[in-house]
Parts: C-alpha cells; sequence; structure tokens
C-alpha cells in the first residue's frame, strides 16, 4: 500500500476537525471496503481518521416506534441482537447476509451506508424502511441520503452518527447474492408501515433505488401477485459480467415477489 | 518512512514493534514477530486463509492495520495448543483428515472456532457449511472440514 497519515479520533468533532484539516482525509469505520480500495489504489486518501474510539458511536437501542443503531455498530451485532430480531426481524436478517462472519465482525453501518457500494445492503433498508440518518451536522432522510454511484448527501467532514428506522406493520429483504463476493447482484427490501409501502432496490442500478409501480400495486392489495406481472425497466440498470441489465431488471420482479411473501409470513 | 510504535498481546504475551501506517496486521504478526502460521492467500479478504482472533473474535488480518490493533489481544493459530495438547478445533481436524495441502486449514481453524461460539447449543452440517462462507479451500477439501468442526463442537461444548 501507499503511505497515509493514521490518526485515532477521541470524539465526533476531533475526528470531523481532523478530516477537515487534512489534504485529502477519510474516516475509517470498519475498513472492510476502503482497506481493499487502498490496496488497489482505487483512492488515495492522504489520511485515514479512524473511528473506532468513538464509543458513542456504538449500540443498538430498541424503543416502541423505531430501532435506532450507531453508526459504529458492527453487522454482527445488528444480525444477532434478539431485540432487533424481535423489532424488524427483516433488518436482522440482511446484517447476516452481507459479507462473511469475519467481514460481520468489522463492518459497519455506517461505512456501508457512507460508502454507497450500488451492491451494497444497508442502502435498501434505510430506503425500504424510510429510516433517517444523523449525523454530526443534521438529519438526513433516507430518500435525501443516497445521490449516485458512491455518492451521498454527506459533506466532506460530516460524519453518520446513527440510522432510525422506524419499526414497520410488516417487512422482508430478499437478495440474489454474488456466490463469490456475497454483494447483492439484485437485492429487494419491501416494507409497509408508517412510511407508507416501500419496495427499495439495491444492486440493480447505479444506487438505491424506489420501485414506484410496485409501491403502487402492493399500496391496493400487499400480495405476491401484485408484482409479479411488473416489468424493471432495465434501461439504466447495471450491466457487468456477473449479470446482464436485463437479467438484474428480471431479478428485481423475482426478488420482490419473493420479499413480499416472506413479509407476509 | 514514519513509524509508530504498536503494541498488543498476541497468544497470551505483550509485544511492540515500530510499524508504519499501512502495515496490516498479518504483515505485523508474520514478518515482525514471525509468526507465519496466519497466511496470506488472497490478500482481498476473500479466502480467510489470514483468519486471526481479536477481542475473542475472528477477523481477515490482511483487512486491518496493524494501528488499528492498539492494545487489542489477538490469538493465532501459534496460540492454541496448550504445549503439546492440540486444541479441540486442531485435534478435530487431524483425526478427520480434514485438510489437503493445508494452506487454509489456520484460518478454517480460527474460523471454525468462531463457528462453534456463535453456535455452542446447536451446530449442524447446514450451518457450518453456510458460516464457511469466508473461508476457501482451493483443494476443495470441505467434506472433512465440516465434519471436524462439528466433531469438535460435540468435544468443546460437553
Amino acid at each position: 500500500m501507499y503511505d497515509f497519515n493514521y490518526k485515532r479520533a477521541s470524539s465526533v468533532d476531533e475526528a470531523s476537525s481532523s478530516v477537515s484539516n487534512a489534504d485529502e482525509g477519510k474516516f475509517v469505520a470498519g475498513g472492510m471496503t476502503l482497506l481493499p480500495t487502498l490496496k488497489q489504489r482505487l483512492a488515495m486518501p492522504s489520511d485515514l481518521v479512524d473511528l473506532a474510539d468513538i464509543g458513542e458511536l456504538v449500540g443498538i437501542t430498541v424503543d416502541s416506534g423505531s430501532v435506532t443503531i450507531g453508526a459504529m455498530t458492527p453487522h454482527a451485532l445488528v444480525h444477532a441482537s434478539d431485540d432487533v430480531k424481535n423489532a424488524i426481524p427483516a433488518l436482522s436478517k440482511l446484517a447476516g447476509l452481507i459479507g462473511d462472519p469475519m467481514v460481520r465482525n468489522r463492518g459497519t453501518i455506517g461505512g456501508s451506508i457512507s460508502n454507497n457500494d450500488p451492491a451494497a445492503d444497508y442502502p435498501s433498508a434505510v430506503v425500504g424502511l424510510g429510516a433517517t440518518v444523523h449525523t454530526n451536522k443534521r438529519e438526513i432522510a433516507g430518500d435525501d441520503f443516497f445521490t449516485g454511484m458512491f455518492e451521498t448527501a454527506l459533506e466532506e467532514d460530516e460524519l453518520v452518527t446513527k440510522v432510525i428506522f422506524p419499526t414497520p406493520e410488516k417487512a422482508a429483504y430478499m437478495k440474489f447474492p454474488n456466490p463469490a463476493s456475497r454483494y447483492a447482484v439484485v437485492g429487494t427490501f419491501v416494507s409497509q408501515g408508517p412510511q407508507g409501502t416501500r419496495v427499495a432496490v439495491t444492486g440493480a442500478g447505479p444506487y438505491v433505488f424506489r420501485q414506484s409501480d410496485m409501491e403502487a400495486a402492493l399500496e391496493a392489495n400487499f400480495a405476491p401477485e401484485s408484482v409479479e406481472s411488473i416489468k424493471q425497466d432495465d434501461a439504466d440498470l447495471n450491466s457487468d459480467i456477473h449479470a446482464s441489465a436485463e437479467y438484474r431488471a428480471h431479478l428485481v420482479t423475482i426478488m420482490a415477489k419473493r420479499a413480499v411473501a416472506e413479509a407476509n409470513g | 518512512m514514519e513509524t509508530t510504535n504498536v503494541s498488543m498481546t498476541v497468544n497470551g504475551k505483550q509485544f511492540s514493534a515500530n510499524v508504519e501506517n499501512r502495515t496490516l496486521l498479518v504483515q505485523y504478526l508474520r514478518e515482525s514477530l514471525g509468526l507465519t502460521g496466519t497466511h496470506v492467500g488472497c490478500d482481498t479478504s476473500q479466502c480467510g486463509a489470514c483468519t486471526v482472533h481479536i477481542d475473542g473474535l475472528p477477523i481477515k488480518s490482511c483487512t486491518i492495520l496493524a494501528r488499528q490493533v492498539e492494545g487489542k489481544d489477538v490469538t493465532t493459530i501459534e496460540g492454541l495448543a496448550d504445549g503439546d495438547t492440540l486444541h479441540p478445533m486442531q485435534e478435530a481436524f487431524r483425526e478427520n483428515h480434514a485438510l489437503q495441502c493445508g494452506f487454509c486449514t489456520p484460518g478454517m481453524v480460527m474460523s471454525a472456532i468462531g463457528i462453534v461460539d456463535r453456535n455452542r447449543d446447536e451446530l449442524d452440517e447446514k450451518t457450518v457449511r453456510h458460516e464457511l462462507e469466508g473461508n476457501f479451500c482451493r483443494c476443495t477439501g470441505y467434506h472433512n472440514i465440516v465434519k471436524a468442526i462439528l466433531a469438535a463442537h460435540k468435544d468443546m461444548t460437553t
């Protein structure tokens, strides 16, 4: 790897100012995507500011209407939490499908959504449940947080502190994983609850998006048959060695149908 | 190149050494401490040959900087046996011939202990196969590895 500066921040404010004072600063959470990225020099920040010592960023709180997950909470904790399993089983399941056990012990929700990989799992839950992303500066609605491939509404020195998920009446996540990387070739998160009826799709496009035709059909009747004949337009979908845009479009419908069936129990 | 002193407990002993910021934990273990049981297979956090335990949790040591492990408690494959007595998971791998070329074995054993830790009450073959998703055996000798883990689970939980 190339040489860079490394600093451990002891507070959110210190982390933020360290990144703004650097030539090109970058926060490191679990590092499960960032370190491989640095190895390949796909990104070459001058300074890494490690968030691992900021204890307030780790933790899960569940109350009657929502589940709050601290930005530095690893996927393994979200997956294993009985409180999350009871409140939003789909969220627990999603966390357990990310990467592999070792990756889940290090990777965090804050890192995942801030990186906004087109095939990451968590963005679909943030949009699919209508979550709110809290940062050191403001609150951002989940629908406004993801703005492009690897792009978010975050400013350079802004960091996610926690994500608050409203508890849905029903929800499910269905994913067609790439067999090697476990990233989503297509993942569909469906829910019905205080945030309305939602269908959020990851893996298929440049970044997570809502499938409004399916949402309207499910609003009328939340049943697998409602979505099975709705075709996803493949015009703006990803096409690579793993799957063509046409195949991904096909998978959006299949995954949505299966997710609705699972959400209905 | 600027170096910083990093201290951590490895296999019960306190170590410290100067490292560059970019030094990976696996390089620190292999090159600074001479603990070459931890292998580098892919160096892209896919194959799991570099798996060690940090504060009791399996982690891929090729995807964490040595500086991120400052003050933590690391266990490598060298730290499992008690003198000449193998750890029950190592013993189960030996008994079941759960290796062919042996390259993936240190990571398999470290991961496998994590599987038992997470599933102490009950462990079946399907769960073992699923939770081995982060470890590749390129000899494709999974069958005996799965057998060994199920056998070790019995030993470790009764």
